[in-house]
């Protein structure tokens, strides 16, 4: 029985996915990523294989993505995460054409077709739109990140935000703090910014139907929500949704790792011997 | 380890030499024992018309490129920030008056104060405003030469505007005439636009080399290294010295079938200048993907010969004028930039369009996310990328890296699934 591993150091979690030759999920593991990015990518690894007691001898290939795919040095191959979540996205939602990624530090639109990344766009230096974003409004409104997605939900007069800079949120949620603004209307009013905010960001690569969400923050209900209510239409999330760069790594993994199997993205090796 | 071919040689070391010789004049004419100084803009320079005055063309932009690739750009720019120039300013202006300030000393020269500040390209207001603020700064004469747009359906100056700036040219020689103490030598002039004919046509046969596959060299991190010279010695005997040797070289290099790089899997088309301050790391960044640039649009911000524009000796002053108006970059409209990327893409065989997007100038980056779009639209693989060509703080690399791997990844990867149905 052959196996491929998929492991994606983002910038906040590593995620470390297991794979059966069917490309069924066996195991999942998902750490913090610190400082040392090559020991979490190893860990994370370490993990996954402890949870089904396999050695690493039973993987027969590894792929490294995210912004330390490079420190994935037990890997063999290297593979973005842009081609990794619409390849998990479309690996577990075939009728994918639109995935939304929304990470650490990172907001992308990918516009798919078969799996085949057609174009994608990224937020560009700036943390807006991010979980990062998220994280400063928990933590300024004194909410564990796990609990704002429902409270936004319960938002009756979301408050209109005036900005979604990671740094001046703080302000502002202050400033409505004092106006005396409920915590749920403030949270409401900051999921509504950023989902608007990337929804005009994925509309560069045009948005069709499936729209898969991915990343972290696709765990939180209230952003999803608050997409599917701009969007006019539901958006795919599972389970694994904070995963899908992992599955997709995996996916490219097990495509390699298959005997006579053409390689999945010709260069990447190449890449990643170059790196 | 990165491969990154680089070309070292006889070029390479030609280019250093005429450079540095260039260079050395610039310093003797900021000691006061070398030649009058005028600083002029690339976008369609005329700087025939000062050979014939013998006044050493300085271009602030040169300098400002050559500050960041020796990374040492962000003390200037941050002592204009100082001064109260805006943090969104464009980052050549700011990196120019810092160097001004901090008494025009460069690894490379000591720039020369100006004779003449000849703002030969008005169409950019920040550049306008930069040659004025020199002109307060330096208490010397700014000479705006005013060379219209073009807006007609032809795509060509319309003959008021070719009146308007030959009357300009004429104006410009009165005032050379008046900083020099000498009239007009009509042979000389002559003879300078003669020899920029002869290089300008070495060029555009260069520039045709990398319709070969594999192309013999990178349109676009090689062709930087031959652009200082195309402007510096443009109009000189060294100038055409240089060509001739570039075009023999490349020219041998393409029938050997030889390339930049070892392997040769992506053409691409790029837009935009580079970020020089991270030249190297962008060029691996290409490289690692075997992708070779076979065109570039910044090769041609000082003149667009490769699409059949020569000097002509018998009417210098009219093929002056030719220049500024009708075979100028950045005097072009959008449509007209789309038509020749969507010739180079088509003529130079290319797979994909690259386009580097410049945070600090507005000017020639705004509409590039319409220009991605008109050719994703027509199936064109195109990637947009940002940083800046002069400011560090705006390269992030790992950013960068991503976006340009996921780009070739994709590209890969389509080209396989194709070759497959």
């Amino acid at each position: 029985m052959a196996f491929a591993a998929g492991v994606d150091v983002g910038s906040t979690q590593t995620k470390c996915v297991i794979v059966d030759e069917g490309n069924a999920i066996v195991a999942r593991a998902l750490i913090n990523t610190g400082s040392n990015v090559t020991r979490a990518a190893e860990r994370a690894f370490e993990q996954a294989l402890e949870a089904v007691s396999m050695s690493r001898a039973d993987v027969a290939c590894v792929a490294g993505t995210g912004y330390g795919r490079f420190k994935v040095t037990f890997g063999d191959l290297q593979i973005t995460e842009i081609s990794c979540h619409a390849k998990g996205a479309c690996s577990v939602f075939p009728g994918t054409r639109t995935v939304i990624d929304m990470g650490g530090q990172d907001a992308k639109g990918i516009k798919v077709q078969d799996g085949e990344v057609l174009d994608f766009v990224m937020n560009d230096k700036c943390a807006a739109g991010t979980g990062r974003f998220l994280a400063t409004a928990a933590e300024a409104l004194n909410q564990p990140l796990d609990a704002i997605g429902e409270l936004s939900l319960q938002a009756r007069n979301p408050v209109r935000l005036s900005t979604v800079c990671t740094v001046f949120v703080e302000s502002d949620i202050m400033a409505y703090l004092a106006q005396g603004k409920k915590v749920p209307d403030i949270l409401g009013g900051i999921h509504g910014a950023i989902a608007a905010r990337t929804i005009a960001l994925v509309r560069r690569v045009g948005l069709e139907p499936e729209i898969t969400f991915t990343g972290g923050v696709s765990l939180n209900i209230g952003m999803v929500r608050a997409l599917e209510e701009r969007l006019g239409t539901r958006v795919n999330v599972c389970d694994d949704s904070h995963f899908m760069g992992a599955i997709g790594a995996a996916a490219f993994a097990l495509e390699r790792a298959m005997a006579n199997a053409v390689a999945p993205v010709p260069g990447v090796a190449g890449a990643a011997g170059a790196a | 380890m990165a491969v990154t071919a680089e070309y070292q040689g006889r070029l390479h070391h030609l280019q250093k030499e005429l450079m540095a010789q260039y260079y050395r004049e610039l310093t003797e004419s900021s000691e006061g024992h070398g030649k009058k100084a005028a600083y002029l803009l690339i976008g369609g320079n005329p700087v025939e018309l000062l050979r014939a005055f013998d006044i050493l063309p300085v271009y602030p932009e040169v300098n400002a490129l050559q500050l960041a690739v020796k990374k040492q750009s962000l003390g200037h720019i941050q002592a204009a920030e100082g001064m109260g120039y805006s943090t969104d300013n464009c980052a050549y202006v700011k990196a120019d008056i810092g160097l001004y300030f901090s008494g025009r000393k460069t690894p490379f020269a000591t720039i020369p104060e100006p004779d003449l500040l000849l703002c030969n390209y008005v169409g950019c207001n920040v550049y306008l405003h930069w040659f004025d603020h020199l002109a307060q700064y330096t208490k010397r004469p700014a000479f705006h030469l005013d060379v219209p747009f073009i807006r007609t359906k032809s795509g060509g100056p319309t003959n008021d505007d070719f009146a308007y700036v030959m009357r300009q040219l004429r104006q410009l020689i009165e005032v050379c005439e008046g900083i020099t103490g000498r009239r007009l030598d009509e042979d000389k002039l002559r003879e300078a636009v003669t020899l920029s004919s002869k290089t300008g046509e070495l060029w555009s046969k260069i520039k045709h080399l990398t319709k070969r596959t594999p192309s013999p060299y990178d349109a676009y991190f090689d062709s930087v290294t031959m652009m200082a010279p195309l402007y510096c010695l443009r109009g000189t005997p060294a100038g055409v010295e240089f060509f001739e040797t570039a075009y023999a070289e490349y020219a041998a290099k393409a029938d050997a079938g030889e390339g930049p790089l070892a392997r040769e899997d992506v053409r691409f088309v790029i837009e935009g200048p580079p970020p020089w301050p991270y030249l190297r790391q962008f060029r691996d960044m290409f490289s690692r993907w075997n992708a070779v640039a076979v065109a570039s649009t910044y090769s041609t911000v000082g003149g667009l010969w490769e699409f059949g524009f020569v000097h002509d000796p018998d009417k210098p002053l009219e093929s002056i004028a030719e220049h500024l108006l009708r075979w100028n970059l950045t005097n072009r409209n959008f449509l007209q930039r789309y038509d020749q990327i969507e010739r180079y893409l088509e003529e130079w065989h290319a797979d994909a369009l690259v386009i580097h997007s410049v945070k600090s100038c507005r000017l020639f980056s705004a509409g590039q996310g319409d220009m991605r779009e008109y050719f994703t639209k027509r199936g064109v693989s195109t990637l947009l990328v940002e940083s800046d060509l002069e400011d560090p703080r705006y390269f992030s690399e790992a950013q960068m890296r991503n976006r340009i791997d996921a780009f070739f990844e994709s590209l890969a990867h389509r080209k396989l699934t194709h070759a497959q149905a």
